[in-house]
């Protein structure tokens, strides 16, 4: 009984987050405790479902192409071809995390213009950081013994490298992936402000007419679904761990 | 056959390998001795261009070894190293696919490979197939490694101290193991070890190396009997010296005509067991027997000595 406990309070948290969506409506004698009077409790500009996949989306891009480009980086510099550029790319890496993502915002605004595009490339340099410094961490703690056994067999660089460098370093590239889905799910609210669409609209609609509810549910959807999301990336992660033959434990 | 011509390997002002020439038979097991920084790996590892030499060559069966890519040359030499780098993500049957999955091998003569090596190093193919290496003993993984080595039936094989990591009653078998598969296939063997014992028991040829010089290269009888510098005495050790030789023949080199009581000593067994036999059973000499059991002479006390002792 105990064993399925955690597993029904996810399923029973996924149940209502997908009834609010669906249904926003259900939720209004609870929330209407938290407005003025005369105020909606249930925001209503816009439909929190398609708020919510907007988000996502956004994140999902973000995130994807911070993937390619930090795997790769750290793909590059573990090979004998990139080694002299680790200094550089880990200093790169690092400048892109040292930037306030508002800063970002503000910056590429009057460059690209507002919507979609300013928090994709916010999100993107946030992203980087963690999934380029986990895949270095994964690609270059594999085994040596594994290495020269590889090598020493006639495997080529690329065989190698698909075969055996990254199955093994998949389960800490994946915590990498893992940390900066969360950030940039959190992170993607603030792109509300100029213009994205996005959950962080609902927050601001609350603030700005001081709709106590708003504030609440965008804040409360925004944390389901990173929890969820976070929970669900770290039980993929374990799975690869086990196959990978690696526990995570291990690496920390 | 390896021919291995004036080979040199420089780290920096440093010769890790310094001049040495040898030649290795085909189909013989041969064992380089010597102490951690002697250059003994560093010289396997250039056969297979794992290193690259600074100057000198490698030939093997009369072909200098960068006439090939270097990936191909590798997969034609089986490799075996010390902690058996096994893939930890793949399972056992995969990990002894490795090569002949590179040579672009079709899948049921891979299948069939790799059932016939489990079998061959005692492991069941039902049982094991498709475990992970990370559920297997220490001796197992090690076979798991040298079946993985002998996979595209390479006919000449590397080992980096194979046996390093096991136990010694596990070290002795998979040592026993290993004599009895090279001698049915045929392999030539190149093996590092720092144990002289190993050499010993393993090496048809003994190479001891020292500061990446090639001090003698000889049958074990040879070194053991004729050591070409102190250095090479005391890697053989002085008190163990005669019972090394006599554990380079088996009874049956030294039956002589007659009968004796007590338990029976097995023709295969070494002269070193045979006379710890004879001295723990306070006997002056003792029957031995074949396989089967048959009587064929008896083995003598003072004769066993007589052999221990050093040849003029």
């Amino acid at each position: 009984m105990r064993a399925y406990l955690p597993l029904a309070v996810r399923l029973g948290v996924l149940a209502l987050l997908i009834l609010y969506l669906v249904r926003p409506q259900t939720f209004a004698p609870a929330l209407s405790l938290l407005t003025e009077p005369g105020q909606p409790p249930i925001y209503d500009r816009a439909d929190v479902l398609s708020l919510t996949l907007s988000h996502l989306t956004t994140v999902f891009i973000a995130i994807s192409a911070a993937t390619i480009v930090g795997v790769g980086l750290a793909i590059l510099v573990t090979r004998p071809i990139g080694e002299e550029f680790l200094p550089l790319s880990r200093s790169i890496v690092n400048i892109g995390q040292t930037f306030p993502p508002v800063a970002v915002l503000a910056l590429a605004v009057p460059i690209v213009g507002f919507g979609e595009a300013p928090t994709l490339i916010a999100l993107f340099l946030y992203g980087l950081l963690p999934i380029f410094e986990n895949a270095l961490t994964g690609l270059s703690r594999v085994n040596p013994a594994v290495l020269d056994a590889a090598r020493g067999m006639g495997m080529t660089e690329t065989e190698r490298l698909w075969q055996v460098d990254l199955p093994l370093a998949l389960p800490v590239i994946l915590e990498g992936i893992r940390l900066s889905v969360a950030i940039g799910l959190s992170t993607a609210t603030i792109g509300s402000t100029v213009a994205a669409k996005g959950l962080g609209e609902v927050i601001i609609a609350g603030l700005s007419s001081n709709n106590l509810a708003f504030i609440v549910q965008g804040g409360v959807v925004v944390a389901v679904v990173a929890v969820l999301i976070y929970d669900g990336l770290s039980g993929v992660e374990r799975l690869v761990a086990r196959r990978a033959g690696t526990v995570l434990q291990e690496e920390s | 056959m390896i021919e291995i011509e004036r080979l040199t390997k420089y780290y920096g002002p440093h010769a890790a390998v310094d001049d040495v020439s040898m030649f290795v038979p085909a189909g013989s097991i041969t064992a380089i001795v010597g102490t951690s920084g002697s250059g003994k790996s560093t010289l396997m590892r250039m056969v297979n261009r794992l290193v690259d030499p600074t100057s000198g060559h490698v030939q093997i069966d009369g072909r200098d070894t960068t006439e090939f890519p270097v990936h191909e040359l590798r997969r034609h030499i089986g490799y075996a190293i010390q902690n058996h780098g096994l893939f930890p993500h793949r399972t056992v049957a995969q990990n002894i696919a490795t090569v002949p999955r590179l040579l672009g091998w079709t899948r049921s003569r891979i299948a069939a490979r790799v059932e016939e090596l489990l079998i061959l190093f005692q492991l069941d193919p039902g049982e094991f197939a498709d475990r992970r290496p990370h559920e297997l003993s220490g001796g197992q993984q090690q076979r798991v490694g040298v079946a993985r080595a002998l996979a595209a039936e390479p006919k000449l094989l590397l080992m980096d101290e194979p046996f390093g990591a096991l136990d010694p009653i596990i070290r002795a078998k998979a040592q026993d193991d290993l004599k009895k598969i090279q001698r049915k296939l045929g392999t030539t063997i190149l093996l590092v070890t720092h144990d002289m014992e190993e050499a010993i028991r393993l090496g048809d040829r003994i190479a001891v190396m020292d500061h990446g010089r090639l001090l003698q290269y000889a049958p074990p009888a040879e070194i053991l009997i004729h050591p070409a510098t102190d250095f090479v005495g005391d890697l053989i050790g002085t008190e163990d010296r005669p019972f090394r030789l006599l554990s380079l023949e088996t009874a049956a080199a030294a039956i002589e005509p007659g009968e004796a009581g007590g338990p029976a000593i097995a023709a295969e067994a070494t002269l070193r067991e045979a006379l710890a036999a004879l001295i723990w059973s306070g006997r002056r000499a003792a029957p031995v027997t074949d396989a089967e059991g048959r009587p064929l002479g008896r083995l003598v006390l003072q004769s066993l000595i007589e052999r221990a002792a050093r040849p003029s």
